[in-house]
């Protein structure tokens, strides 16, 4: 062996796909078929309105409550003849969209808080985090509809609210991670040569807390689906005639007795989505190694 | 112990305050704001609301609308509702309890199950059993209370005909048994999330205990498993889970609100979404006010619970 071949740093040949963590996600079989199923939801909205014969909003009064696989409707007609399969995936494109985004600003925020908070410590990290414990205080939907009750529900606004009562948990994962990197020496290395307290926060602290941020965020996209559902069901999120998987449902009780595939076709698209959501937080957090109590 | 206890007193009243100031902004800072359901009123000129403004005193700074509101609200005058204009916090009182009763039934289920899923999923680790509990409690965990609610409903009240669709009671039959029978549906529906949640911590815990010397004794000691798994094991796997308990209200509040909806039940959940459609800001104002202190008052018990039956606390 000579000294050339000692020098050169093997792991730096690996690309990321080959690292240890991508390859204990790869075997994790629940992660990996809530991949599948996430990349095949998000085809099936993007191109599957495409594909079908009907608009989403196209009402054909003669052909009311079909049921599933009658002509070309293959999960059947809503109250207003409306082709189910072509709102599903409509309704898709923006409960998916919605959760997303409010994963997106949710953390971000939760991150910048939590970071702040357990950098900081003291009596800011105080406050911060109190702060956070009173707005866990309040039930997630009851704070929801109380906001989206009193403006003018747009999708933006919905997800600006989901978000707004969704990133709390984050904020806590990343303070608790940043107040145990805090005194480690590379933050100490780092304060002696000088850098600026946001170079620290962001430089050197974030990278070394992204595993569980990561984790968070998948599992808060898997919750925001979920919200923005809760609160259309109720009324009180997306309008119609825009479609949304939770607003498909709202009027969905009154028909179950002779429509039960109202009810049943848009929440088996929800679960599917927020099961799969989960799955993959689920393997993330067995391949980063990233403890989180969230479930 | 009273250090404890008085700490945890004190840290319960700082965020019983920083509680009232983020539900007085959330509903002031709104568009619209208290008035916004007085803007709906046809024939509602501007002078009409500048007028009505000054009346509920709504034209003074915000932090002394705040001290008011908030010296009312310790004074037990939690405002009166905009439908029928009685007191607040009689309305409340009316739909607590349907809703403590549907929480609490719901809860001893959640309990019950969770920990024997929990605990045989541990003592049969990576069994196909721990496997299915593992995947069922996530499937559980993603599945929209309401959906499940809706398809309880058709499979056991419209298809079999078993359980009625919704309701606390048959009018007229005010049997104790009615009472039950409508319990039933409603409160499996709530527990779903909860025997999720509860099992899934319940497994971890016991995994925590088995391993400890203390099990290892009683088993060495001669005795039996069965005496081993209910005196040693599930009374201090048991332990933390108070304290989950009391993390988990928030959840199952929330919870309630979507059941009740759905089986019409008339607790404090449909009287929230009634009072939203009425826009009836003073009523939804306190629900959420009365949904944070729930949740505050559930935590503090769970900790004090906590404090007094385990000796570690006590004496620390």
């Amino acid at each position: 062996m000579t000294q050339s071949d000692f020098l050169i740093p093997t792991h730096a040949r690996h690309r990321w796909w080959q690292s240890r963590s991508v390859r204990r996600f790869a075997r994790h079989r629940l992660a990996m078929f809530g991949l599948v199923m996430i990349v095949v939801l998000v085809l099936a909205c993007v191109f599957g309105p495409l594909l079908l014969p009907f608009d989403d909003l196209y009402i054909d009064l003669r052909g009311r409550f079909s049921p599933p696989f009658t002509g070309y409707h293959f999960f059947g007609t809503d109250p207003l003849g409306r082709d189910i399969a072509a709102r599903l995936f409509m309704a898709g494109r923006i409960s998916l969209l919605v959760g997303f985004a409010a994963m997106v600003i949710s953390t971000v925020f939760g991150t910048v808080l939590g970071i702040a908070a357990g950098f900081f410590g003291g009596r800011i990290g105080t406050v911060l985090m109190r702060f956070v414990d009173a707005m866990l205080s309040f039930p997630n939907i009851f704070l929801l509809l109380a906001m989206a009750a009193f403006i003018k529900p747009s999708p933006i606004m919905i997800t600006l609210i989901i978000a707004a009562t969704s990133w709390m948990e984050i904020a806590r994962i990343v303070e608790a991670e940043v107040r145990s990197l805090r005194e480690r020496d590379f933050v100490v290395a780092a304060r002696m040569l000088g850098l600026s307290n946001s170079h620290i926060m962001f430089r050197e602290l974030l990278p070394n807390a992204i595993g569980p941020i990561i984790v968070a965020a998948t599992l808060t996209v898997a919750r925001a689906i979920l919200l923005e559902a809760y609160v259309s069901f109720l009324g009180y999120g997306i309008q119609p005639p825009l479609p949304s998987w939770g607003n498909m449902l709202n009027g969905a009780q009154q028909y179950l007795d002779s429509a039960p595939w109202l009810a049943i076709v848009p929440g088996a698209a929800i679960t599917l989505a927020v099961t799969s959501f989960n799955f993959i937080g689920d393997g993330l957090r067995d391949a980063l190694d990233a403890r989180s109590d969230m479930l | 112990m009273l250090g404890y206890l008085l700490g945890r007193f004190w840290q319960s009243l700082v965020l019983l305050l920083l509680v009232s100031v983020i539900g007085f902004a959330v509903l002031n800072l709104a568009p619209g704001g208290p008035l916004s359901q007085f803007t709906l009123t046809p024939g509602m000129t501007q002078a009409d609301l500048d007028r009505i403004a000054t009346q509920m005193g709504l034209n003074r700074p915000l932090p002394i609308q705040y001290l008011d509101w908030l010296s009312h609200l310790l004074r037990g005058d939690w405002g009166h509702s905009y439908r029928d204009g009685r007191p607040v916090l009689d309305i409340i009182w009316e739909h607590l309890v349907a809703t403590l009763l549907l929480m609490g039934v719901s809860t001893a289920i959640a309990i019950f199950v969770g920990t024997w899923i929990g605990v045989l999923g541990a003592l049969r680790r990576y069994s196909i059993f721990d496997y299915a509990a593992t995947v069922g409690a996530m499937v559980a965990l993603s599945i929209p209370t309401f959906w499940f609610g809706l398809i309880a409903i058709y499979i056991f009240s419209l298809r079999l005909r078993w359980l009625p669709a919704g309701n606390m009671y048959t009018i007229g039959n005010g049997s104790l048994g009615d009472y039950a029978i409508h319990l039933i549906m409603p409160s499996i529906v709530l527990a779903l999330v909860n025997v999720a949640v509860w099992s899934r911590y319940m497994r971890t815990a016991t995994l925590d205990v088995i391993s400890q010397d203390f099990v290892r004794t009683a088993r060495a000691k001669g005795l039996s498993s069965r005496r081993v798994l209910i005196r040693h094991i599930l009374r201090n796997a048991l332990l933390p889970m108070i304290t989950l308990l009391g993390l988990q209200l928030p959840t199952i509040l929330g919870g309630a609100l979507v059941t009740e909806t759905v089986f019409t039940w008339p607790g404090m959940g449909r009287l929230f979404l009634d009072s939203l459609g009425y826009s009836d800001y003073p009523v939804v104002m306190g629900l959420l006010m009365m949904s944070a202190v729930l949740v505050l008052v559930g935590n503090l018990a769970a900790d004090l619970t906590v404090a007094f039956v385990d000796p570690r606390i006590r004496l620390s």
